[in-house]
């Protein structure tokens, strides 16, 4: 492990943290309230100009304004989504990888039949239930997104939990809960930090989906989903107002991939 | 190997059963009434019992449950409250829109991913590598129906060369193809260069290239058949997931398939035709990975004999 940043990790470090400075100084940064009508708009919306530079949406709101406040929310259930994703896969992976036998077993056919089930379609029936909401949506994204973490953490637990500093630690008689916290866990790591910036660019994408199907945090709450939903009916006369928010989701997206990208290279093949 | 055939077929069946059971436990948890969905609001009590006794609904979970399996085996899935119609025949009408447009979206995603998986792995380590990698990197990042709805603008309303959205014609079938295929197809790629890098280091590549056969021809007459096998189990499961609806896609052009019937059963909390649409998906995933089991079983002798756990 060199401490030196690799290139993607470089860019994809510094584009993540260009979106929290912009989604934490967003009243300051954003030039108009984004869910006033800043324009004299009577139901048309306007382009790009030297006032408004993204233009505003038929209602008359700052699209920049409206884009720099939905990385607020993006951020907020991209990262928490994640968290709450890496809790569950961490815990059944770690526990199947670990324990072995039926416990292993157990657990694995229970991914395998939530592998079946379409994330997209369940999420959507789920957060239609439980009804839109910040908490709602993120736990619900967690909840459908954590299979493939709990599968790659199983591989690693078994690895690690086969190497000889493991099996020196059980000989000595050490508990199952301090071989998983002092032992297991700090070797799992690597892959889960990894998972962690991949799993964003993931989560990210779900919610952007969901909000474009009209599941996203309510409005007047801007979110770069709803934002491009609601162009898709001015495509024809106003196509900046669905670029320019799908042009945020795409660099929200990818600099989480580089991020993971870039950690990835630093494992062995 | 019949014994592993078998084992895959029981191994699938209870994968199924299990996803019934969740199925079932999501819609019994979902607080809508399905006597009420049915009757309206404003029906008086006596209607609605009267509809939930011949629904079945006043017996326990577990009665209820055992009717529904027993009828899902027989092929019924039930009829839906909002179109009182049989699930499977909303399914079944619903199927060939999406089936076309899934086998089209996986022939160009695997033609995309193996013609920019091989330029990569012939150049690997050098620019056009590089290059591709930023690329991909780029297509995975970027939000499917945000594609489409590009595709939209620049295509359909500079150029004029397609029709915009709906199924009418095999025309039509091109915007939404080409959304669903950048993504995956750049996924593929990358993919096919990682199994080719580290085919190419292997023993009999080697050889073969001491005996005096140029890379290139050691790279597609002996690398890239070992380096698709990974990405055929992957395209295999893909395809499960793309023939039970793409619900963004056909969203943004319109495509009556079965992603848009769902996308309604869920917004009326149709509860027969959402557990209709997550099974039928269940049942092609589980499809898919024993008709992948099948193929590997063919293509890689170690499996057939006798390795097979």
């Amino acid at each position: 492990m060199t401490p030196r940043l690799n290139r993607f990790e470089t860019i994809g470090a510094l584009m993540v943290l260009s979106l929290v400075i912009v989604a934490i100084f967003a009243p300051i940064l954003a030039p108009y309230n984004p869910t006033r009508a800043v324009a004299p708009t009577f139901g048309n919306p306007a382009p790009p100009s030297a006032a408004f530079p993204l233009g505003t949406d038929e209602l008359g709101r700052d699209v920049l304004s409206r884009i720099i406040f939905g990385a607020r929310i993006s951020l907020i259930v991209g990262v928490s989504a994640v968290a709450v994703e890496l809790l569950i896969g961490v815990a059944i992976g770690l526990a199947a990888g670990f324990f072995g036998g039926s416990i292993d077993f157990i657990l694995m056919r229970f991914t395998d039949v939530m592998l079946t089930l379409p994330g997209l379609l369940l999420a959507m029936a789920l957060v239609t239930v439980l009804r839109p909401s910040l908490l709602s949506i993120l736990l619900v994204i967690g909840l459908v997104s954590w299979t493939g973490v709990a599968r790659v953490v199983r591989a690693e637990a078994l690895s690690v939990r086969g190497r000889d500093f493991v099996v020196a630690a059980q000989a000595l008689g050490a508990p199952a809960r301090r071989m998983i916290i002092r032992h297991v866990l700090p070797n799992l790591l690597p892959i889960i930090v990894v998972m962690a910036a991949l799993g964003t660019s993931g989560t990210l994408l779900l919610d952007a989906g969901l909000s474009f199907l009209g599941l996203g945090v309510p409005p007047p709450t801007p979110s770069w989903g709803r934002m491009i939903e609601e162009a898709t009916i001015y495509f024809r006369t106003a196509p900046w107002l669905a670029t320019f928010p799908g042009i945020a989701i795409f660099y929200a997206v990818m600099s989480f991939n580089l991020l993971g990208y870039g950690f990835l290279r630093r494992r062995p093949q | 190997m019949i014994g592993y055939i078998a084992r895959r077929i029981v191994f699938g069946a209870v994968v199924l059963l299990g996803t019934s059971i969740i199925t079932f436990l999501i819609a019994f948890v979902i607080p809508a009434d399905p006597a009420v969905a049915m009757a309206g609001a404003k029906a008086n009590p006596q209607t609605l019992a009267t509809i939930r006794h011949e629904l079945g609904l006043d017996e326990p979970v577990y009665v209820q449950y055992a009717r529904y399996l027993d009828r899902a085996i027989h092929g019924d899935l039930g009829r839906s409250y909002i179109r009182r119609e049989r699930v499977t025949t909303l399914i079944v009408e619903r199927f060939p829109a999406t089936a076309v447009l899934a086998i089209a979206a996986m022939a160009l995603s695997l033609a995309i991913g193996v013609a920019l998986g091989l330029v990569a792995a012939a150049w690997n380590g050098r620019a056009p590598d590089h290059l591709l990698l930023i690329v991909s990197l780029a297509f995975v990042s970027m939000p499917v129906f945000w594609l489409g709805t590009i595709l939209l603008i620049v295509v359909g309303l500079d150029l004029r060369l397609f029709p915009l959205c709906g199924f009418d014609g095999w025309s039509s079938l091109v915007l939404p193809t080409v959304t669903l295929s950048l993504g995956s197809g750049a996924y593929y790629s990358r993919i096919l260069h990682t199994n080719l890098t580290a085919a190419m280091e292997q023993d009999y590549v080697r050889a073969a290239i001491a005996k005096g056969l140029s890379r290139r021809s050691a790279m597609m007459r002996h690398a890239l058949a070992n380096a698709l096998l990974p990405l055929a189990t992957l395209a295999g499961l893909d395809l499960a997931g793309l023939l039970s609806g793409v619900v963004l896609t056909e969203t943004v052009f319109n495509w009556p398939g079965i992603g848009r019937l769902a996308y309604e059963a869920v917004f009326n909390l149709d509860i027969p035709l959402i557990m209709g649409t997550v099974l039928f998906s269940a049942l092609l995933i589980v499809l898919a990975n024993l008709a992948v089991d099948l193929v590997y079983l063919w293509l890689d002798p170690r499996i057939r004999l006798g390795n097979a756990r």
